[in-house]
């Protein structure tokens, strides 16, 4: 081999497994890093992950949002109109939380079944509806008229 | 009667550039002048047009001519001037209408700077770019048409969503668009240059500064969207792996390896066929990104009122650039010759060695960003990707980059020795690792080893910046004269280098260093956080032009003394009844304190929060150096002389052996 042969070879190789190992690490960080989407009916019905972040969203319950008094803790239900499911978190809610609409919160399970939150998101616009909590809302009201079919 | 007006010269326009598009390509194909040397004036014309259509829309919303339906939409007879003006761009339509006319203005630029180059040349570029043109305005005109009409015209319009309402809009958008767009001309001197057989070395040094200040620009877009977003959101954070900064981040990284490829292909005559693909990449990326910004597939702060058939249109767009300059490349590129050579020590490697990390972090940040929307896309579940992912990637991959980084400059063309560069960089290599060590560790009193890290590569980084300066000035009668002496481009190249450094410092101590509250307070209440003691005034009422506010006042104090009084802001914009915080902030060049009100919670008490940011201001100022080395590298003396010399593939070779 030529040295100029050479010197590609080393670098391509050089290149192929610095490429490689990059892979790997883009691929493990981004198993380790999916949120997968529940709505609160799959949260009812036992679907979310024990001990795993994952994401739920839907509608802010009427009248659901509990404070404590003396610190930032705050509960509130989500809804799909179909389901509800309690959600638990320790902070500052975004401006636009509201009662009625929707948002998407981050979290893990709790020993109760309720969300422990870690991230409320609430969206910049009042109109906005996260495209997450649509669907869900539309998977339950099919789930809903299906079943009033079958009755 | 205006709005229509404004309509109609936009069509023109598209005309115009279509006649742009077509007629010097053929010209310049068949070799007849007239058709040849019609591109400038056409896309000075185009131009004009464009900046009219823009300026009767702004005149909509400065005259609150709530029957354009777009003004309605987005404005409000009580909104401050300068947001109505500001807000044109606030929008789906009118931001769009913003961009095609600064890609009329890049155009334009493009016809008067290139007085030297060769008319064919000139030709196929400012073609490529009609073409573009075309695209985007009639996006413009067949979906989002910012002229159209309500009727009958309501009393008063919608406002302008109140996270816009801001010095942020006024800025972030064109400056940022000015970059997306910038790209557009590298991309068609890459696509110029493959139609014409011509890709030498004097094509590179032409798109060389075009590229540079498209660079600069987005640097200053991207910086300045990261500051609005500190200080707006009101959470302290500045970048967030959202998809819509991902999306603008993308076309950077590229655009960055672009940039550093060029300079192999002008000086080396080697990389070309890869720099004409890094300049095709760079170009789809903006695509990419106004696609996923436009459709509104992603959930996101800049996500308008989604629209499946832009979103569509778009994705067309984009199909069919890629697709038209894969071909052009795959039918060219083989025909392409690299002439150089080089040994594996030399800086053609590390050239290599930035464009490699950087393409490869642009894959891994485009896996995490569009692999959610692909399963969506498939109905395989909803999936997000979080921060955690960006950064276990995206880290480990700008380690070495800016180790490399401290070496690269310092090399030689073709070969170098490990004992050369080793005797020059030995005192450098001295200094980060100690003083990566002792800075930190006196700063603040603990360590970590991600903080050593970072400490210690930008140190590098710098020490070899100034190594760097001394051995090119050393050989002169004295080290001043020396220094004098240096072309600005060197300059331009270390300032850029070393704002690399002042970034990673700011990311790094702020990301370790800071301290963040968030407690509940009533007034009278205090709470010590990194030295300084908060004190919460209380709540007074406040109103601007269209919101009534709720002001909370916090007494910053250090020892006894008084260092600052903050306002945070409960806004509460009346037409929309949108709720908004705003943050109040005392910067410093050492420090951020930053405070911000969340709900109130009875008995006078209030939810707030409450950061220490140490250095967290270093992150936009190293952006600042990087756009600032980008304005000096581009007004390089050699770019304008190069026009007079004969350009020709000898004359280049030559030059390129003489200046190495």
């Amino acid at each position: 081999m030529r040295p100029k042969q050479r010197n590609r070879l080393v670098l391509a190789i050089v290149i192929v497994m610095f490429v490689a190992i990059s892979a790997a690490l883009a691929l493990t960080a981004l198993e380790e890093n999916i949120n997968l989407f529940y709505s609160p009916t799959m949260i009812a019905n036992g679907e979310a992950p024990q001990g795993r972040l994952f994401r739920a969203g839907g509608m802010v319950s009427e009248g659901s949002v509990q404070r404590d008094p003396e610190s930032l803790e705050v509960s509130f239900r989500l809804n799909d109109e179909a389901n509800e499911i309690l959600v638990k978190y320790t902070g500052i809610l975004p401006d636009l939380f509201r009662e009625g609409q929707g948002i998407v919160v981050q979290g893990k399970l709790g020993p109760d079944g309720s969300v422990m939150a870690t991230e409320v998101l609430a969206k910049h616009d009042e109109n906005y509806m996260p495209p997450e909590v649509e669907h869900a809302l539309k998977t339950a009201k099919e789930a809903a008229a299906a079943n009033a079919e079958k009755e | 009667m205006l709005p229509e007006i404004g309509n109609f010269i936009l069509i023109l326009a598209m005309t115009i550039a279509l006649a742009q598009g077509i007629i010097p390509l053929v010209g310049a194909a068949r070799g007849i002048p007239g058709w040849v040397a019609f591109a400038r004036p056409a896309a000075w014309v185009q131009f004009l047009l464009l900046v009219m259509s823009f300026g009767i829309l702004t005149h909509a919303f400065v005259v609150n001519d709530f029957s354009v339906a777009y003004v309605a939409n987005n404005s409000n007879s009580a909104l401050p001037l300068m947001y109505r003006i500001s807000a044109v761009w606030g929008g789906h339509e009118g931001s769009l209408l913003l961009w095609v006319m600064l890609m009329g203005g890049w155009s334009a630029a493009v016809g008067l700077f290139s007085k030297r180059l060769p008319p064919e040349m000139v030709a196929r570029v400012l073609a490529v770019m009609g073409l573009v043109g075309v695209g985007f305005t009639s996006f413009v005109v067949f979906t989002s048409n910012p002229f159209d009409r309500y009727f009958p015209a309501p009393m008063d319009g919608r406002d302008l969503n109140p996270l816009l309402q801001d010095f942020g809009l006024i800025v972030h958008p064109p400056m940022l668009y000015m970059g997306y767009v910038g790209f557009s001309v590298a991309f068609a001197f890459a696509i110029a240059a493959l139609l014409g057989g011509r890709l030498d070395a004097a094509w590179a040094r032409w798109s060389r500064p075009w590229t540079i200040v498209a660079w600069l620009f987005l640097t200053l877009g991207i910086a300045l969207g990261s500051w609005w977003a500190y200080y707006e959101l009101g959470w302290g954070g500045w970048w967030f792996w959202d998809p819509v900064e991902n999306a603008s981040f993308l076309p950077w990284l590229v655009g960055t390896a672009l940039m550093h490829s060029l300079a192999v292909s002008e000086k080396r005559s080697t990389f070309k066929s890869w720099t004409v693909l890094l300049a095709i990449f760079a170009f789809s990326l903006c695509l990419l990104g106004t696609f996923l910004v436009r459709s509104g597939v992603l959930t996101s702060v800049h996500a308008f009122a989604s629209d499946p058939t832009r979103g569509v249109y778009v994705l067309m767009l984009l199909g069919i650039v890629v697709g038209v300059s894969l071909f052009i490349y795959a039918w060219r590129a083989p025909q392409v010759k690299s002439a150089g050579n080089f040994a594996l020590l030399s800086r053609e490697t590390f050239l290599l060695g930035n464009n490699v990390l950087l393409v490869v972090a642009t894959a891994t940040i485009l896996i995490g960003t569009i692999y959610p929307l692909i399963l969506d896309a498939l109905e395989l579940g909803k999936i997000s990707v979080g921060p955690p992912y960006f950064n276990a990637v995206f880290v480990p991959l700008m380690i070495p980059l800016v180790i490399a980084l401290g070496i690269g400059p310092l090399s030689r063309w073709k070969q170098d020795s490990f004992e050369r560069l080793a005797k020059m960089l030995r005192f450098a290599l001295l200094a980060s690792l100690v003083l990566g060590v002792l800075w930190p560790w006196l700063l603040f009193g603990q360590l970590d080893f991600m903080v050593v890290v970072g400490a210690t590569i930008s140190i590098w980084l710098v020490c070899s910046i100034l190594v760097d300066l001394y051995y090119r000035s050393r050989h002169k009668s004295s080290l001043w004269k020396g220094m004098t002496s240096q072309p600005l481009s060197f300059y331009g190249m270390s300032l850029a280098h070393m704002g690399v450094a002042i970034t990673v410092i700011g990311i790094t101590f702020s990301s370790y260093y800071s301290l963040e509250k968030d407690l509940r307070m009533a007034p009278g209440d205090e709470l010590e956080l990194g030295g300084y003691l908060f004190r919460f005034d209380g709540v007074r009422d406040n109103h601007g032009p269209n919101y009534t506010a709720t002001e909370g006042v916090v007494t910053v104090s250090k020892n006894g003394e008084h260092v600052a009084t903050l306002h945070t802001q409960k806004r509460n914009y009346t037409v929309q009844q949108m709720p908004m915080t705003e943050a109040g902030i005392d910067p410093g060049l050492f420090r951020d304190l930053y405070i911000a009100m969340g709900e109130p919670l009875g008995d006078g008490g209030w939810a707030m929060r409450i950061y220490y940011k140490p250095f967290v201001r270093w992150i936009w100022l190293g952006s600042l150096f990087m756009a600032f080395g980008g304005i000096l590298a581009a007004s390089d003396r050699r770019y304008r002389l190069m026009a007079k010399r004969k350009a020709g593939l000898k004359a280049d070779a030559k030059l390129a052996v003489q200046e190495s």
